[in-house]
C-alpha cells in the first residue's frame, strides 16, 4: 500500500520514533521502552513508517534493527523548502509594490 | 531594498499548520489594501514567472475572489478564495480551493483554511500568516 508521507510525520509517536533512530539504528523492543504504548503499537508505527520508506530495515542475526532513510527524509524538507520559497518569492514582489505606491504617493 | 525585513516561516506538522510572519516597509492601510484589492494583489501574489489574473473579486464576508494563477506558455490553474470574516485593516479570515473558470470548487483538492493578521511594527507593518488544512 502506498502511503502519504506527511501523513506518516503527522503522528507524534511517529516523530518520536523518528527522532530517537535518527541518533542510532534501533530495535522495535528497544524503541518500545520509550513510549507507554504496547511493542504491537511500535511495530504497527514502524510498519507504516516502512512502507512509506522513511525508515529501512537491517538483520543483525536475528534482530532488525531500524534505521533512518535520510533521503526520504529531505523530500520532506524540499518540500517544505519549495513552499517557503514561494512565499519568499511572493513577499519580495509585495516589497517592490509598496515601494512603487510609496513613491507615487510623494 | 537596504533593510532587513523580519521574515519567519514555521511548519507544525502536527496541527497541518504553516505559519509565517513578514514585516513590510509600509503602514498597515496600505499593506491591507495590497492583500484586499485585486487590481494590487494580481501584481505581486503568484511567484514570477506566474502571474495571477482576477476573474472577479467580492471582498466582503461570504464574498470570493476568483482568479487563475497563469503559467509563461499561459496555463491557467483556477483559484476561489472565500472570506469568512473581515475585521477591516486588522485581520480577515478565508478558505483557499482549487477550481475552475466558472467559480465551481473542485472538491477532490486539498483546501486551506488561512487567518491574515495585520499589525504595527514601529512605521512598519507585520503580518501573521496561518494556514492549516
Amino acid at each position: 500500500m502506498r502511503r502519504d508521507i506527511f501523513q506518516a510525520i503527522a503522528d507524534p509517536t511517529r516523530r518520536a520514533i523518528l527522532v530517537l533512530i535518527a541518533a542510532q539504528a534501533m530495535t522495535p523492543n528497544s524503541l518500545a521502552e520509550h513510549f507507554d504504548t504496547t511493542r504491537q503499537a511500535v511495530s504497527k508505527h514502524l510498519r507504516i513508517l516502512t512502507e512509506c520508506e522513511l525508515v529501512k530495515q537491517e538483520y543483525q542475526g536475528r534482530e532488525i534493527y531500524y534505521q533512518i532513510e535520510i533521503n526520504k527524509m529531505k523530500e520532506i524538507d524540499k518540500w517544505i523548502e519549495q513552499f517557503r520559497k514561494i512565499w519568499e518569492t511572493r513577499f519580495n514582489q509585495l516589497d517592490k509594490v509598496l515601494s512603487t505606491l510609496k513613491k507615487q504617493k510623494k | 531594498m537596504s533593510m532587513t525585513l523580519f521574515f519567519d516561516f514555521t511548519v507544525d506538522k502536527t496541527k497541518n499548520t504553516i505559519n509565517i510572519k513578514r514585516e513590510f516597509a509600509a503602514d498597515r492601510p496600505t499593506v491591507w489594501d495590497c492583500y484586499t484589492k485585486s487590481e494590487i494583489l494580481d501584481q505581486w501574489w503568484m511567484p514570477l514567472p506566474w502571474r495571477s489574473r482576477t476573474k472577479s473579486m467580492d471582498f466582503r464576508e461570504g464574498g470570493k475572489w476568483h482568479y487563475a494563477a497563469v503559467g509563461p506558455n499561459g496555463e491557467e490553474h483556477w483559484s476561489i478564495t472565500s472570506y469568512v470574516k473581515i475585521e477591516p485593516q486588522k485581520l480577515f479570515l478565508a478558505n483557499d480551493a482549487f477550481g475552475d473558470a466558472s467559480g465551481n470548487i473542485n472538491p477532490q483538492m486539498p483546501q486551506s483554511k488561512w487567518t491574515m493578521n495585520f499589525s504595527d511594527s514601529g512605521k512598519n507593518t507585520q503580518n501573521t500568516h496561518s494556514g492549516n488544512r
